[in-house]
């Protein structure tokens, strides 16, 4: 297991490296120069050549990656073009609220997930299966900022259940921001369930035509404790993967969200950063979001490994 | 065993159909002109003359989804070319030839995968600028990792099989061996992933138009109807229905379709 799991650390790194340097140079190779946009355009010639070498924009690309990853890991992310204030602090602020929303729709999404998913393959063929299933198909097909929208109309136009805009800042009042951001995860959570669903009522029901399932109930199981005790180990091993990519994928959808429900997150900063060309922050933003991606994947892999003992070292 | 019908294929199928006509219509006749504005018919409601209603600046909505379904249909074909000819070319050349070239880039390929799509478009509209062309380069950038894994592991499984080897020991080429011999037989499982494209394109297209960065206005696009319909949401909630249903058969279409072929290549092979 050291072994498996010092291995599959020098793979991250690899790639955190690799990908960290990917996102730097393409940011460094854009037209544009960071030093003329920060001095407007009156500034000298000779001015602007003074800042490029004090930002040390003349410097190989190779050493520049340097400097910035060694920063990085210091924990400065670099000077924000347009707000003249370290990037850490303006998106240190802002990762609880994204991290928080994505938390709750993680959560939501897998507490829906397995219960109806495994209902579903108990019950296959049934009234409820069938209903659930056609139901699922359209739910993956609706956009999450849609159903935002909807669920924006029908709990707080309609029914008056939250104040649509009203977002209410963690450091003011924790539960009364939890209440505000259990709707936009619902969001978030509902076409990713739907795809879960899917995915453990397939999965459960191609384990039970196995071999094993047939010898637990020859020795005198019941349905529920083969399904329990045997089955439903091996049938979440796919949906893991599934959970994993979905975490990664739901960062991604909070950015839609935060807009539908006017919530000053991650995704906020990073879109205003795009439209002002606000380069560090953007480069910030991603480099934080591939690094989380690339973790979550990591951990994936070393559950699999604990969930499944037939996956080996290679 | 007797075969049983393909639901999602011909439904699917038939909506895509349907939605592709009126597309097809709107793109030579809409009721009103997209564009005009017209003050008395403010957030008007439904009615025979106007269908759906009117928006806030009393423009038909139903003339705007037909133009606007057409828009995101664009870019979403064009997302697809760019992502399943160049995700082709690598899966090909990769799974074909394999080495350390291939190690090399389905590492990069692996994290692309894994990097959630719709923020990888937003690095690439960060770097060209917003506008349509923009977002169907960035997008289709986006997809050509999915495209990629796909068509490699495709003939990677096709690459020593008999007639493979056959057509090697004729004296064909490999690039012809590659693209006479293996890729046809790659179009059934390639079909199922475009339309799955197709749906994933949509979805994206309107999830960027959302958030302002893909279709500038005043051309129409659903998704930035839905943005533009939000602030009217109580007085007008037909604004945000209609884009958003036609949004949703759209892509319902596309993901029945992916799995109607899908099924199909199955019962083909069982």
């Amino acid at each position: 297991m050291m072994r498996y799991v010092a291995k599959k650390l020098a793979g991250l790194a690899a790639t955190v490296l690799v990908v960290s340097f990917l996102v730097f140079a393409a940011f460094a190779v854009i037209p544009g120069d960071p030093a003329t946009s920060m001095l407007g355009t009156q500034a000298t010639p000779e001015k602007v050549e003074a800042l490029r070498e004090e930002m040390g924009l003349n410097d190989p690309l190779p050493k520049r990656f340097a400097r910035w990853a060694v920063e990085f890991i210091q924990g400065d992310f670099g000077t924000s073009y347009s707000y003249q204030m370290p990037v850490s602090s303006m998106v240190g602020e802002k990762i609880p609220v994204t991290l928080a929303l994505t938390l709750l729709a993680f959560l939501m999404m897998v507490a829906m997930s397995i219960p109806v998913g495994i209902f579903c393959a108990r019950h296959a063929g049934g009234f409820l299966d069938r209903a659930i299933t056609v139901l699922n198909q359209v739910i993956m097909a609706i956009p999450p900022f849609f159903s935002g929208i909807l669920i924006t109309l029908l709990f707080g136009l309609i029914l008056h259940w939250f104040t649509p805009g009203g977002y209410i800042s963690y450091t003011q009042d924790v539960w009364r921001f939890l209440g505000y951001m259990v709707f936009p995860a619902f969001a978030i959570a509902l076409p990713k369930a739907a795809m879960a669903v899917k995915l453990l009522r397939s999965s459960v029901l191609s384990e039970m035509k196995l071999d094993y399932v047939r010898t637990a109930y020859s020795r005198g199981n019941r349905t529920k404790s083969v399904l329990y005790r045997h089955v439903l180990k091996n049938a979440l091993i796919p949906v893991v993967t599934f959970l994993g990519m979905a975490l990664a994928d739901m960062v991604a959808g909070s950015i839609i969200i935060e807009q539908v429900f006017n919530i000053p997150g991650l995704g906020r900063i990073l879109l205003t950063s795009i439209s002002n060309r606000d380069y560090p922050v953007v480069q910030a933003i991603i480099v934080c979001i591939a690094f989380l991606v690339i973790f979550v994947n990591f951990a994936v892999d070393l559950i699999y490994k604990l969930v499944d003992p037939r996956i080996t070292l290679d | 065993m007797k075969r049983k019908t393909n639901k999602n294929l011909i439904l699917g199928g038939l909506l895509v159909g349907i939605m592709l006509c009126m597309i097809a219509v709107g793109f030579f006749w809409t009721p009103y002109d997209p564009e005009a504005m017209d003050s008395a018919d403010k957030l008007a409601g439904v009615s025979f003359s106007h269908l759906m209603g009117c928006d806030n600046f009393g423009r038909d909505i139903f003339s705007r989804v037909l133009k606007g379904s057409g828009t995101t249909l664009f870019v979403a074909v064009g997302t697809v070319l760019i992502g399943a000819f160049f995700g082709m070319l690598i899966g090909a050349f990769t799974g074909y030839f394999g080495g350390i070239a291939d190690e090399i880039l389905m590492r990069v390929n692996d994290v692309l995968f894994a990097f959630p799509s719709i923020l990888l478009a937003l690095v690439f509209i960060s770097l060209l600028g917003s506008g349509t062309y923009n977002v169907i380069i960035a997008l289709g950038i986006a997809f050509i990792p999915s495209f990629a894994r796909i068509v490699r592991s495709e003939f990677i499984r096709c690459r020593d099989m008999d007639y493979i080897k056959s057509a090697r020991l004729m004296g064909a080429g490999s690039l012809r061996i590659m693209f006479v011999h293996i890729l046809p037989n790659t179009v059934p499982v390639l079909l199922s992933a475009v339309m799955i494209g197709f749906n994933n394109a949509v979805l994206a297209e309107a999830g960027m138009s959302y958030l302002g960065i893909g279709v500038q206005p005043p051309d129409a696009s659903l998704g930035r109807m839905l943005s533009e319909a939000q602030t009217y949401l109580f007085s007008a909630p037909g604004y945000a229905l209609f884009p958003g249903i036609t949004l949703i058969l759209l892509v319902l279409g596309f993901s029945m379709l992916a799995e109607g072929i899908r099924e199909q290549n199955q019962s083909g092979q069982g």
